[in-house]
Order: structure tokens, then sequence, then C-alpha cells
């Protein structure tokens, strides 16, 4: 809803208060970031020394890019992971035998219920104690494995709860026309619902992406390799955790706002911008029917 | 298991109590930036947009670092929160944990209410100010009854989702569910699945409870 429906285009009397909210809310914000860079000017947070290890290429290129790459890499992997866990339970939650489709139902409700974090944890003491090798070695093998498990399994059984209601949503004479022409039950899944499904889901499916983005941050507390592991080595060495949090926090933003730009472009490449369709026209007549 | 069941309540007794305590928090915070967010005054909304999109996409960790090991250095910390109940410790480590989660919280809630707002049909609106109402007559008497009810199950997700994000303060030195977890399997490695599967229940527990409240909330206030 644009803002224009909630109140009336203003008069002067209104438009002159409007300006004066305007100019205190303005003088305040502004206030308030004079202060901070006071503040943090005052604390000698703007130091060259503290900044260094975010202008040295050498730096830049093992430890930023590095870190990136070890996030991204978990992410990706995670993701892809989630996808499949996703199809996988969520076709099987509506499978029409109850030996499938119970066990499915378990399976994602207890990682859909459940803290990532508790999830991670317990996959790395598993991996810790099951293998006691070298330490290093474990240290960041099984600190990545432990994230992307634990990620996998999570946003799976998210994933599987969209692929769910993406295919229900999926006007029920697509299947029964699907059905009458001879499909079986695979075909009419694969061949009709799914492709179809997959567009409504595009948008909840991106945002969980943003979402196992960001909790691969949850590493960090396995140990695992990625951005927030080296942010923790940066601060470790030059005692410069403002300017570290920082750095990180505008590379994460950066991260995700580039992936909802791509999320918005997939959308608008495969499910075009068009709001009436065929689909939806159809569906609106489900719904009216029934 | 069995001989630590106080320590799995105590456990259980932070996460839930840093729950309430943020979920209060958060949703005052998140209607205070929807109202932002949605009012006439560019500066505000601006202010409110900009703030929903940077939290919305930093990690929750990045913020519990930022207030952990940043905030200190710059004069910002919660040294002198010292209330003890009982045998509960609220230190700077809660403190941390509840400023953290809910300034992280109240930008999903905001976005929350945003997409109620956003669901109350145009022609209230309209009709509200055709009536002669001004904004915020419009606001309190049309459209916030109904986007309340319209928010009830975004908003919902977005606290189960803190609850379930409170085990990050696990990893900032807070005694709750997800430490206690952590303290037991490594004391009892070889009932390490035993104990995962009673944490993992407790939290399920929890969250079961969050949905119902939120479903029955949902049931009550539906229009028929």
């Amino acid at each position: 809803m644009s803002a224009s429906v909630l109140f009336d285009a203003p008069g002067p009397a209104t438009r002159m208060r409007h300006r004066i909210y305007t100019a205190v809310a303005s003088a305040g914000i502004l206030a308030a970031v004079v202060y901070a860079v006071l503040k943090l000017n005052d604390d000698g947070q703007f130091e060259y020394d503290l900044w260094e290890p975010f202008v040295t290429p050498d730096y830049l290129g093992t430890l930023i890019l590095d870190g990136l790459v070890d996030t991204v890499t978990m992410a990706v992997f995670a993701i892809t992971g989630a996808v499949v866990f996703g199809f996988l339970f969520g076709v099987a939650k509506m499978s029409d035998h109850a030996f499938i489709r119970w066990p499915a139902w378990v399976v994602v409700e207890f990682f859909r219920a459940m803290p990532v974090l508790l999830l991670m944890i317990f996959v790395f003491s598993m991996w810790f104690i099951s293998t006691k090798g070298s330490f290093l070695w474990i240290d960041q093998r099984g600190g990545f494995f432990s994230v992307v498990i634990a990620l996998t399994c999570y946003n799976g059984a998210v994933l599987a709860e969209v692929v769910r209601a993406g295919v229900a949503a999926v006007p029920k004479g697509q299947a029964e026309a699907a059905y009458a022409i001879g499909m079986r039950k695979t075909q009419v899944m694969t061949i009709v619902l799914l492709p179809q499904a997959v567009k409504v889901m595009l948008p909840a499916m991106i945002s969980q992406m943003v979402v196992a983005l960001k909790d691969t941050s949850l590493g960090y507390a396995v140990a695992a390799p990625g951005l927030t592991r080296v942010g923790q080595q940066i601060y470790r060495e030059f005692h410069n955790q403002v300017p570290t949090a920082i750095v990180l926090a505008v590379l994460y933003v950066g991260l995700n706002l580039l992936l909802t730009l791509l999320a918005t472009w997939i959308q608008k490449k495969f499910v075009g911008e068009k709001k009436i369709d065929v689909v939806a026209v159809a569906a609106g007549i489900d719904k009216n029917r029934a | 298991m069995l001989d630590n069941l106080d320590e799995f309540f105590k456990g259980f007794g932070y996460t839930l109590f840093l729950f309430l305590v943020c979920a209060v928090a958060s949703m005052a915070l998140g209607i205070l930036l929807v109202a932002m967010r949605v009012g006439p005054i560019a500066v505000l909304r601006s202010l409110a947009t900009v703030y929903v999109s940077v939290v919305r996409n930093t990690p929750l960790v990045l913020i519990f670092i930022f207030f952990h090991f940043a905030a200190p250095i710059i004069g910002i910390n919660f040294k002198w929160v010292q209330v003890h109940v009982g045998s509960f410790d609220f230190t700077s480590a809660f403190a941390t944990a509840f400023v953290a989660l809910s300034l992280y919280t109240a930008c999903f809630v905001c976005e929350g209410l945003r997409s109620g707002v956003n669901a109350v049909p145009m022609g209230q609106a309209e009709a509200a100010r055709a009536i002669g109402l001004p904004f915020g007559g419009v606001m309190t008497q049309v459209v916030l009854p109904q986007a309340i009810r319209a928010s009830v199950p975004p908003v919902a997700s977005a606290l189960i989702a803190m609850l379930k994000n409170t085990s990050v303060a696990a990893i900032f030195f807070l005694a709750e569910a997800t430490a206690a977890m952590r303290g037991l399997t490594n004391d009892y490695s070889s009932q390490r699945i035993g104990i995962f599967l009673c944490f993992a229940i407790g939290y399920i527990v929890l969250v079961e409870i969050v949905s119902m409240i939120s479903l029955s909330l949902e049931r009550r206030w539906r229009v028929a």
C-alpha cells in the first residue's frame, strides 16, 4: 500500500507540521551520527593502525578473501544440500503411502523446530569425538562439515515445507488433467506439478538462501572457517574489534543484498512480473468453486 | 541425563526468560519502526527502511560479536547489570544477549507488522479517509485493528525464530539451554545422542507452545 492511502494529501498546516517533524528528526539523526563519529574518533577508532589489515593487499587477499570464499563455499554446499533435502522430503510428505509420509513429517518437524546451533554443536561433538586424529585437521574440516550438515538439515526441512505449500498451491485441475491424459504419479509430480510449484516457491526459497548464508556465521561456535573466524583472528591480532565488526557487517550485508538482487532478477526472468496469468486465474476459479 | 534434570531446567529457564523479555522489547521496537515506516515523515521512513534492511542482512552472530567485543571498547558495556534471582544470575552476558536479540528481532517484527498493514484492503483506509479521519484516526480506528489480525502469523514466526536464536547466546557466555547441552555432552560424551534429543525436544515443546498461542489468537481474532 502506498503511504498516500493512509492519509490525505496534507494541507498547509499539516505540511508545516511535517516540515517541523522532518527538521527535528533530521537534527536528531544527524546529532546521533555526529556523536557516534566523534565518540569513535575520541576513542581513536579511526587510527590507521586499526584499519591497516583492511587496506593492506596481503591481508585482504589471505584473510578477507579466503574467509569470504569459505563462507560462500559453506553456503553453496548447504544450500545445494538443503534444496535436495527439501525436494526429497517435501515430496515424501505428500506421498500416498503413510509409511513414507509419517517419517518424512517427523524428520521435517524435528529439524524445523530446533535451533540450528544446537544441531551444529551436536554434529561437531559427534565428529570431534569419533575422529580423534590430528587436531588441526579436525578443527578445520570438522567445523566446516558440521556447519554444512546442520544448515542442510535445518534449511532443507524449511524448504520441504515450502515445496509442499508450493505444490499445494498449484490448481487441482492441473493434476487431474495430467492423470486424465494417462500420466503416472511420478510423471504428474515431476512434469506437471513441480515445475509450476517452483515458480511459486522461488521467493521463499531465495529468502531461505539468505538465511542460510547468514547462518554460516554460526560456524563461529564450532571453529569453522569463514568470515567470522577470520574476523576473530584479525581482532585478536590487531585489537581492532570495532573496525572488524564494521567491515564484516558490510561484507555480509553486501553478499546478502547481491543474493537478493539475483533473486529479483531470477524471479523477473522466470516468473515474470505480470500479475494475472492463467495459473492464478485458474486458482481463483478453483477457490470460488470450493 | 536424568541425574542432571536441574541443569536442563535451569538452561531452559534462561532460554525462556530471555525469550520473554526479548519478545516484549522487540515488539515495542518493531511497532515503533513500523510506525516510522508507514508514516508521513520521509526522513523517519528512510531511517526505518535503512535500519531494517541493514540489520536483516547482518548475521545475528555478528551483532553479538559487536556488543560483546567491539562495544565495550567504545564504552558501551553492560557490566552494571547485576541481578540475581534465586539461582539465576542476570549479568552482562544476559543483558548483551537481550540487546542484540531485541535489536535483531525488531526488524523482523517490523516486517511482519508491515505485511499486516499491507494486507488491509485499500478500500478500508480510503473509506476511513472519506469520513474525515486524520492519519492517527485512520490508523488506530480502522487499519491497525485489522492489520494486527493479519500480522499475527508473520510476527509469531519472527518470535519463534527468535526463540531458536536465543541459542546463539550460548556462544557468548550465557548458560542457557544450548550451553547446558554443550556442557553435558562434554561431561557425558557416551550419552550425547540422548542428551541432544532431550534438548531438541525441549526446544520443540517451547516452539510448539508459542505456535499454539499464535494459532489460538488467530482463531479468536479471525474475521468471519
